[in-house]
């Protein structure tokens, strides 16, 4: 039993930390730390200087231009991009269309999808949750009808996450109304300008727009555009879903947030002392602290476990990286709202930002209601901890 | 990066999980728990001969010079056996403090008496004041022809009433909570002067009140320099609250299963309770709070030699949180999960629960260790 990195992957920590450091732009970074919303220009420019470097699709098989990196150097990865902080690559295009096409995908598609994805020449969003079909989302209804060599699709997605700068949707969609549930759903990629598709924004609690409805009226698609087998898109579905399992915990970026609101809380003044030298507040600091360094050492855990597993059951710790990572994110953010007192009040619309009028003061402050509401997203998103709590009872506990 | 046993240790986990299994059925612990001593004296002749008396003693000691991740598997092992003997008093604390801060001498009369199950031993430090800080003692030692007499009065001893050696904290100078002045002496149980009110505690286990009155002891029973005990104490307690931590992780991982058999198995409105997604999510979260309790117990047993006290007690503070966090969610779940028969002694579940509850008390619940470490700075600095 040992808990500490190997010599090499001490250098390989160090070289990665020096990359990020030098090559994050400013001012996505301070976007990040400040808890802003990023532009589209900030997730494309990162994924291409990371894609330069060869490590933009660094999780994938090196065939397809993965980096062959071992569970933990994947890990230490995730983990300093994390608290470096630097943007995720694109997660619908990076881990979950791209491995669903190399997976499963065509000769035509791999080789056309793949180098795209790899650069961010596409942008892609996910075409899965529907208004009637959220935790139960094989329940989907959204039907693809096949009229010689293309798809007709009609139906509606919806929670489509930056659908507005989507070039691509990767589509679940109902091939076959007379199967089970289960097995009659496809998995079609979609070209965003086809005819007969619209984009709706929806607002959110947080006051921003970063998901939408997607309508489909009559959208006629190449057949060739199906990714593997027809009415086979729930096990697709499924392998995209389960794919990444760690990066969920999200632990670096919780490090870094602490680390942000421990700066406020000096700043940030309470009975005529900073917020940090106040018992209560400390204290809900340091419990939050606890328990992501349990999550922290429980992510450790699983990733020591991936390279030895030989079964294909989940392990146990695995469950409550999703859960747990997402409560203490929540926590989080319930904190850094906390820190500014009356000055989480102020409304600053995204919309106006970048006028010239000043901040309401602490400019600081502005963010931080709006990342508390849009963090109630965390637990209920990639299957709602509800859900992931009726498969840990029934895939590890057998009840 | 590596959380898997090596082949001697997983050897070391079989021999012990078997013996316990054998010896720790319910009904016959009942029957330890009920006797004079409430421990077994039998059980702690085979736990010498399996060497586990010695665990972390060096060989020239009779010992098998095991390290932490040794002491927790067999504290692990225990939790989930619920043992009763005294062998974090004995091994880990008492003889902890010869082992590591003794001098040949005490250690050559001592460490191989302990690793042959011949004697055991207490620490004496907590006082009816001090509640969990290391550094509040009021029991004096004063210098007296060449050795020193102690007067005071210990509390909460564990294995307090039955040891044959207590090591025993006392002040040499300085005010009851300054950090200088205290000293570590051993104190033989039978010494003129020492007087033991021994009792059970709530978990099952024995401890003592004990009054020190005029009490002398010789200049060779001294652990380390007088006056600059308060570092050695750290380091024992942060070795307790690891091997606590590592018997916490059988002890959660014991409750929890166990509810989850009961929940298989017990019926009610026509099916097995477990069908009820109220229930199941109360198991699934007893497991989560049990698998955060092992990670930070893993982390604590891979800090306990770390030299920096600071990275280490601080480590500790956080695990021993969790650990407490842990305790008292998992073991009041297995309470209400199995109904009214949790709340019988007729099931291993109360008395797990009990141990649990005990376990977050000692050395600091999870509120101290809590503020510890929120005043230590914590993990992450401002940025």
């Amino acid at each position: 039993m040992d808990l500490n990195f190997t010599k090499e992957e001490i250098a390989f920590r160090d070289e990665v930390r020096d990359f990020f450091k030098k090559n994050v732009p400013a001012e996505t970074k301070k976007r990040l730390i400040e808890g802003r919303k990023l532009e589209k220009d900030d997730i494309v420019n990162w994924q291409r200087i990371l894609n330069k470097k060869g490590w933009a699709v660094y999780q994938w098989p090196k065939q397809y231009g993965g980096t062959g990196w071992t569970a933990v150097q994947k890990y230490i990865f995730l983990e300093e991009l994390q608290r470096a902080p630097a943007p995720d690559p694109l997660p619908f295009a990076v881990s979950m269309v791209g491995p669903v096409i190399y997976t499963f995908g065509s000769e035509e598609q791999k080789k056309h999808f793949l180098p795209r994805i790899a650069n961010l020449d596409d942008w892609w969003c996910q075409g899965f949750s529907e208004p009637g079909a959220g935790s139960d989302l094989a329940g989907l209804s959204t039907k693809a009808i096949r009229e010689g060599d293309h798809w007709i699709i009609n139906g509606q997605k919806t929670w489509t996450t930056l659908a507005q700068y989507a070039d691509c949707i990767f589509v679940l969609a109902r091939t076959d109304a007379k199967a089970k549930k289960q097995e009659g759903i496809s998995f079609i990629l979609c070209d965003m300008k086809t005819p007969g598709i619209t984009v709706r924004p929806i607002q959110l609690i947080d006051g921003g727009k970063e998901v939408n409805e997607v309508f489909f009226d009559n959208v006629k698609v190449p057949y060739e555009n199906l990714v593997g087998q027809e009415n086979r898109g729930w096990d697709y579905a499924k392998f995209l879903l389960g794919n990444e399992r760690t990066g969920i915990a999200r632990v670096g970026i919780s490090k870094e947030r602490i680390r942000r609101l421990k700066e406020l809380a000096k700043i940030e003044v309470s009975g005529g002392k900073p917020m940090m030298e106040d018992p209560r507040f400390r204290a809900k600091i340091s419990q939050v602290e606890v328990e992501l360094k349990a999550l922290e050492m429980t992510q450790m855990r699983v990733v020591a476990a991936e390279g030895k597993r030989r079964d294909n059951k989940p392990d146990p710790a695995s469950s409550i990286l999703k859960i747990k990572g997402s409560e203490i994110q929540q926590n989080i953010t319930d904190l850094l709202m906390e820190v500014v007192g009356p000055f989480a009040l102020p409304f600053t619309d995204e919309d106006d930002m970048g006028s010239n009028e000043l901040p309401i003061a602490p400019g600081y402050a502005g963010p931080l209601a709006p990342i508390y509401f849009n963090y109630r997203k965390v637990s209920i998103y990639g299957g709602s901890n509800e859900i992931q709590k009726n498969i840990i009872a029934k895939a590890i506990l057998g009840l | 990066m590596d959380f898997e046993f090596s082949e001697e240790q997983q050897l070391l986990k079989d021999s012990i999980e078997g013996l316990l299994g054998d010896k720790y059925g319910f009904e016959a612990r009942k029957k330890i728990l009920e006797g004079t001593d409430g421990w077994s004296r039998e059980l702690w002749k085979q736990y010498a001969e399996l060497g586990i008396l010695g665990l972390p003693f060096a060989e020239e000691h009779g010992g098998i010079d095991g390290g932490p991740v040794e002491t927790m598997i067999v504290m692990e092992t225990m939790g989930k056996a619920l043992t009763l003997e005294p062998y974090l008093p004995t091994v880990v604390l008492a003889g902890g403090f010869i082992r590591r801060f003794g001098t040949d001498a005490q250690k050559n009369k001592y460490l191989p008496q302990i690793a042959e199950g011949k004697i055991t031993g207490a620490f004496a430090h907590t006082e009816r004041q001090s509640r969990y800080d290391l550094f509040d003692v009021k029991t004096t030692a004063k210098a007296s022809g060449g050795g020193f007499t102690l007067d005071g009065q210990k509390s909460v001893v564990l294995n307090g009433d039955q040891a044959d050696f207590i090591v025993v904290t006392a002040r040499v100078s300085g005010n009851q909570r300054d950090k200088d002045g205290l000293a570590l002496f051993i104190v033989d149980a039978k010494a003129s002067g020492v007087s033991r009110r021994g009792y059970r505690t709530v978990d099952g286990l024995t401890a003592a009140e004990i009054q020190l009155s005029g009490v002398t002891v010789e200049a060779d029973a001294l652990i380390g320099k007088p006056g600059a005990a308060y570092p050695l104490i750290e380091q024992i307690v942060d070795d307790g609250i690891a091997a606590l931590c590592g018997e916490a992780v059988g002890v959660f991982s014991a409750l929890t299963e166990a509810t989850t058999d009961y929940l298989r198995t017990r019926k009610q409105f026509g099916v097995n309770i477990g069908a009820f997604q109220v229930l199941q999510h109360r198991n699934v979260e007893m497991l989560i709070a049990a698998e955060q309790a092992k990670s930070m117990a893993l982390l604590a047993t891979m800090m306990v030699n770390e030299k920096d006290a600071v990275q280490r007690h601080k480590t500790m503070a956080a695990a021993k949180t969790q650990i407490g966090r842990s305790a008292q969610f998992v073991g009041e779940q297995a309470i209400q999960l199995h109904g009214g028969i949790g709340m019988t002694m007729e099931l291993k579940v109360g008395h797990w629960f009990k141990r649990a509850t005990a376990i977050d008390i000692q050395f600091g619940d999870a509120d101290y260790h809590l503020e510890q470490f929120g005043q230590m700075g914590g993990f992450e600095t401002a940025a």
